[in-house]
């Protein structure tokens, strides 16, 4: 089948995809712990705790792993982000605390910044939360709040209020809580289900409950939510890939790139999902990297992503391309979609014309085209946010318009997450549903009824 | 290159890098490989009389600091627990394989004419080149009457040493316990007996730590902790002290020094030169890293004896000892302020919130965030160093001399010193 479309499952045997797909990051252990804790600085107003977004006490929690509080290192982190084990495999922290830290800085030449991350997975990990949590919930206020979206934002919130003895009942529009830690994010930065153990750890605090199979504008609706719940929080995600308008896009075999990785997530066996010989990737973001890396890593032979420009406005941090590099996966830039060629159905080969950056920043044509053979296509050209139909909150630039902790236009209605403005980030949004908890605690304080 | 070779109280080495009497000494094998690793000499591990002591299991402490591991480290051992007759006959065997290296033997017996006098016989017929008398070691043996129990009375260290010098041709050297409010006197008796050098300091008494889950200090000896005796880099600025003491003290003039105390690089053993020590005796160092160290502390003391001119040992003994001044001799009219050199400045902040909370609030935070700066607000630096030493980058904050126009005067001169006498 030289020149026909081979798209396969089972290119790797179990013992090689169970190593494809775990923990990218090696966990530090005690010994690996201590030297990089003690590397910390320990910095006056430190540029680390200003630049994660949940405010982490970066270097307190540090001190504490370096003296043996790993007790208390964890709650320094837990009280800001209670989501601090995901966002410990999952944060670019390259750009965030450990972008900031000093020892990376320009006048710190040839030092590398504190493996922050990774202590606080250390941290995370080996404190005991599985005989008890570590937060103690307040006395029933007989308050009920509505958390549509079972996600980082929605659980943080959910978790912020029922700490304060509301009782939470979180809609799911999926068939498991997690949103993208459990579908959106590759499967080696977070193995072994712990999206699902730390969401056990957040709800053993009492008075949550998860339902699942329940969206908005199909089991649910906003009007309705208000009138059974006395406040209600809005946690959705980005359900709308943007469509790649190009000929050939109906072809079989070229599909959303979040759409497959969900199913890889979700796959029992990784030895069953089909993947192509070929893949082109046409998109410059983290899930252009994600999407690349795994199926490289499913056993693809080739690995094509391709971008309409350069290295430097990639929306995958250069860690990410870099990654995506020393995997194996091929990253082109420069390259505009132009049409998919397909035969009997099914896509061959990805056309691209290419294009240089012209006076002004405008993309020009140089006349070429390339033309990249290929089994499967894959789009990650982003997602984006599906307004409500019916009763929504006031919408601003395509998402839903909130004040600074994230209150809606409608005054018993918050939102928070990758549905507002802001960074599409999992920290950001345990931090908007960690504000939005904080304000909507004070509102239900202040009911009358 | 620089001539490495070394002399102390008659005793010759082709390096001033020995080993102290400790385990890494106490048999043939181990000195064996350190004189093929490069020692310059040795001291046996200390001999007693037969029958030999026996020694616990859990015999070490130590302590790590900031992923440092052995800083400090401490011990609860006791001396050579083979018999007298095994160790001479090794150490008959060491020299005659090894006629170039030091060879010394650390002795410890009661403090009875006749012990020392029987050992001294035995240890001459080996060959050895000195006897280190052992009234250092802190633990054990002091309950005995022994160790650190002589070297703390100033008499019996003198009585001690008199009786081996008039027993003995060897050279006679007396180990020091640091455990003594002065050391002056330990160092003027064992003068006043006609030591030939001292050797110091043995270990300082300790408890290395606790163990919180079986409260019990350790090391731990099933369930039960002693003091030990504590060294390794953490004693070194005590032991430095202690030698400079020695060294600038008329009254112990005359005695050589051999230097001991958390010595574990070429830098180390130099600083100990300089104050007035004629070689060094490593322990911790070597039994953290091996006998393997000896290379670099060879190869780096040349270098930097090289780099400064110095073509023999002698060149810089004792160097540092003209500037040893006491307190009320220092120039009060000598200012130092703070410099950052922004280049460098990696924004941490430390040098502000030391200063801030802990010293003269003299460093100013300019601006937030990744642009901010440190400064120093002149007029309110004392030049305490403090800062310089919590920078973590090299060379970033210096200490400048302030050119003031004024002379010296010391405190004994200065005006605001009520027992001050007028300038001469």
């Amino acid at each position: 089948m030289a020149d026909g479309v081979d798209i396969r499952a089972g290119w790797l045997n179990g013992a090689t995809l169970a190593e494809n797909f775990a923990d990218v990051h090696r966990p530090l252990d005690l010994a690996g712990a201590l030297v990089e804790a003690n590397r910390c600085y320990f910095c006056y107003d430190a540029p680390c705790i200003a630049a994660c977004p949940t405010g982490i006490d970066v270097p307190g929690f540090i001190r504490a792993i370096a003296t043996g509080n790993v007790t208390g290192a964890a709650m320094t982190i837990l009280t800001e982000n209670i989501l601090g084990g995901s966002c410990a495999r999952v944060c670019p922290t390259e750009i965030l605390c450990q972008g900031a830290c000093v020892r990376s800085n320009d006048n710190s030449r040839g030092d590398r910044s504190v493996e922050i991350g990774l202590l606080q997975r250390y941290a995370t990990d080996h404190v005991n939360t599985a005989t008890r949590h570590p937060f103690a919930r307040a006395p029933a206020t007989g308050r009920t709040v509505a958390v549509v979206g079972a996600g980082p934002a929605g659980l943080a919130c959910a978790h912020g209020l029922a700490r304060q003895g509301h009782d939470v009942i979180v809609f799911e529009a999926r068939g498991k809580p997690g949103g993208l830690n459990e579908y959106g994010i590759a499967a080696y930065k977070l193995p072994d289900d712990f999206a699902q153990e730390e969401i056990s750890f957040i709800t053993a605090i009492g008075g949550i409950e998860i339902h699942p199979d329940r969206a908005l504008g199909r089991e649910l609706s906003l009007t309705q939510l208000r009138m059974d719940f006395d406040a209600v929080f809005l946690g959705l995600g980005q359900d709308g890939a943007r469509a790649l308008e190009v000929p050939g896009a109906g072809l079989a075999g070229v599909q959303n790139a979040v759409d497959y990785i969900a199913a890889l997530r979700q796959a029992d066996d990784l030895a069953n999902l089909p993947v192509g010989r070929r893949i082109v990737v046409i998109g410059g973001g983290n899930t252009a990297i994600d999407i690349a890396v795994q199926t490289k890593r499913l056993g693809a032979e080739d690995v094509t992503i391709c971008y309409r420009r350069g290295p430097a406005q990639m929306g995958a941090t250069p860690h990410e391309q870099d990654f995506a590099r020393i995997n194996g996966v091929r990253v082109k830039h420069w390259l505009r979609p132009l049409r998919l060629d397909g035969l009997d159905g099914a896509v061959t080969a990805a056309v691209f014309a290419t294009v240089a950056q012209g006076d002004g920043g405008s993309l020009m044509d140089t006349g070429d085209e390339q033309s990249i053979p290929c089994d499967m296509v894959f789009k990650a050209v982003g997602q984006s946010f599906v307004p409500l139909s019916d009763g929504g909150p006031d919408i601003a630039a395509g998402r839903i318009a909130v004040g600074p902790n994230g209150q809606t236009s409608l005054p018993d209605v918050w939102a928070g997450g990758d549905c507002v403005a802001g960074d599409d980030l999992t920290v950001q949004a345990v931090q908007d549903g960690k504000l939005a908890a904080r304000a909507m605690d004070l509102f239900l304080q202040n009911l009358e009824t | 290159m620089a001539d490495l070779r070394c002399e102390i109280a008659g005793i010759k080495s082709p390096n001033p890098f020995w080993l102290a009497s400790a385990p890494p000494t106490d048999k043939a094998y181990n000195v064996d490989r350190a004189f093929k690793a490069g020692w310059g000499g040795v001291v046996w591990k200390t001999l007693g009389e037969d029958p030999p002591v026996v020694n616990t299991t859990s015999r070490y402490g130590a302590i790590t600091v900031n992923g440092q591991r052995m800083v400090g480290f401490n011990n609860i051992e006791l001396i050579t627990d083979r018999p007298l007759g095994v160790n001479l006959a090794e150490i008959k065997q060491i020299k005659r394989d090894w006629p170039d290296r030091a060879v010394l033997v650390s002795l410890m017996v009661p403090c009875e004419e006749a012990s020392w006098k029987k050992i001294l016989a035995a240890v001459e017929d080996t060959g050895a080149d000195g006897v280190e008398l052992n009234f250092g070691c802190p633990h054990g043996m002091s309950e005995r009457g022994m160790g650190s129990a002589v070297g703390q009375v100033p008499e019996y260290v003198e009585m001690v040493t008199r009786w081996c010098k008039s027993m003995t041709a060897m050279p006679v050297f007396v180990k020091l316990t640091p455990n003594v409010t002065n050391i002056l006197a330990p160092a003027r008796a064992a003068r006043a007996g006609g030591a030939d050098a001292v050797s110091l300091i043995n270990t300082v008494n300790s408890i290395v730590s606790v163990d919180l889950d079986r409260m019990a200090p350790n090391p731990m000896v099933d369930g039960k902790g002693s003091h030990g005796g504590y060294c390794g880099p953490a004693v070194k600025p005590i032991a430095l002290h202690l030698v400079a003491e020695i060294a600038a003290d008329p009254e112990s003039a005359g005695m050589a020094i051999s230097g001991i105390g958390g010595i574990e690089t070429w830098r180390d053993a130099a600083e100990f030169i300089s104050l007035g020590a004629q070689n060094i005796q490593v322990c911790t160092g070597a039994m953290h890293y091996g006998f393997k160290i000896v290379d670099d502390m060879i190869a780096g003391l040349n270098n930097w004896m090289d780099g400064k001119g110095y073509a023999r040992l002698q060149d810089f003994h004792r160097a540092a000892i003209a500037n040893l001044v006491d307190w009320q001799d220092l120039n009060i009219n000598f200012e130092l302020v703070a410099r950052i050199d922004q280049d460098k400045c990696i924004k941490c902040g430390l040098c502000h919130v030391a200063c801030e909370d802990t010293a003269h609030q003299a460093i100013s935070v300019i601006g937030q965030g990744p642009g901010r700066r440190f400064e120093v607000i002149d007029p309110e630096c004392v030049g305490c160093n403090l800062c310089a030493h919590v920078c973590p980058v090299e060379g970033c904050i210096t200490m400048a001399p302030v050119d003031n126009g004024k002379p010296y005067l010391n405190w004994a001169q200065d005006p605001r010193n009520p027992h001050a006498r007028a300038a001469e």
